[in-house]
């Protein structure tokens, strides 16, 4: 065996050690941070349909969105790229859709936080696939997605006036 | 101008349709924000380059659709959708559509 051969096997064995360890370390921080953010925001009412308040009235309301691209590493590229072999589930790109989905919520949430705005109303997800510009087509596995929602101010109701 | 995915303005009541309304925007990735995200491709992760990219790129849409409301004399616009699609290589359209009413 040639240096050349050597040096071809042994780069994508090095990239697919190097993306394992980082892409699992990103993976797992990025976990520990939603799981904090979600834990803070856990009494912000988001619902996926008209809200419609029952004591209070709505003052105000606006747009609020969220979003996110996220791309899976050359590691779990790989893993996925032997699943579609024989087919079935690809059980690691399942975490990438998931920590982008909820990313994008948190971010819409905070959006709306920020704004004063009090639940978010009708919220709607999104998702799309970013194509690559190198021109192989393999190369990338981003997606964006895309969480919006009608965010409510509330106030409580003024007693009515006889 | 209100905007809202909701069939009306939450706690208002629409008083005028003026038919949908729309704005969108092609936008092409810069080289140095791909090559970054060549990078991050091999590591996994978010790609914030493109994530900031794209939200400019959808509040332009929602600039030009919220312009298109005002010319008919809308002041909100309900039920607002939004559409991603990747229409060339590197290049992708943010879609933006809703009716546009007027509210009290």
């Amino acid at each position: 065996m040639d240096t050349a051969t050597l040096i071809q096997l042994l780069v994508p064995a090095a990239l697919l050690v190097g993306a394992y360890f980082i892409g699992s370390s990103i993976e797992k921080k990025h976990y520990r941070e939603l799981r904090t953010r979600e834990h803070a925001s856990r009494r912000f009412i988001t619902v996926t349909f008209p809200y419609e308040p029952r004591d209070e009235e709505i003052v105000a309301s606006t747009l609020v969105t969220g979003s996110v691209v996220i791309s899976v590493d050359y590691f779990k590229r790989f893993l996925a790229g032997l699943r579609m072999l024989v087919g079935g589930r690809i059980k690691s790109y399942e975490p990438l859709l998931d920590r982008a989905r909820r990313e994008a919520i948190m971010r819409m949430k905070e959006d709306a936080r920020a704004g004063g705005y009090h639940v978010i109303s009708n919220m709607r997800l999104e998702t799309s696939r970013i194509a690559s510009s190198s021109g192989n087509n393999k190369g990338t596995a981003a997606v964006e997605i895309l969480a919006f929602g009608t965010g409510l101010k509330l106030a409580r109701r003024r007693p009515a006036t006889p | 101008m209100i905007l809202s995915n909701i069939e009306n303005i939450p706690g208002k009541t629409i008083q005028e349709f003026y038919g949908v309304v729309t704005g969108s925007t092609v936008r092409a990735k810069h080289i140095g924000r791909d090559i970054m995200a060549g990078f991050k491709n091999i590591v996994g992760g978010e790609l914030k380059g493109y994530t900031e990219l794209l939200n400019e790129a959808r509040q332009e849409a929602i600039e030009r659709m919220e312009a298109q409301a005002k010319s008919v004399g809308a002041n909100a616009v309900v039920n607002v959708r939004f559409t991603t699609s990747s229409v060339a290589q590197g290049a992708a359209e943010l879609f933006a559509y809703g009716t546009a009413v007027k509210v009290e």
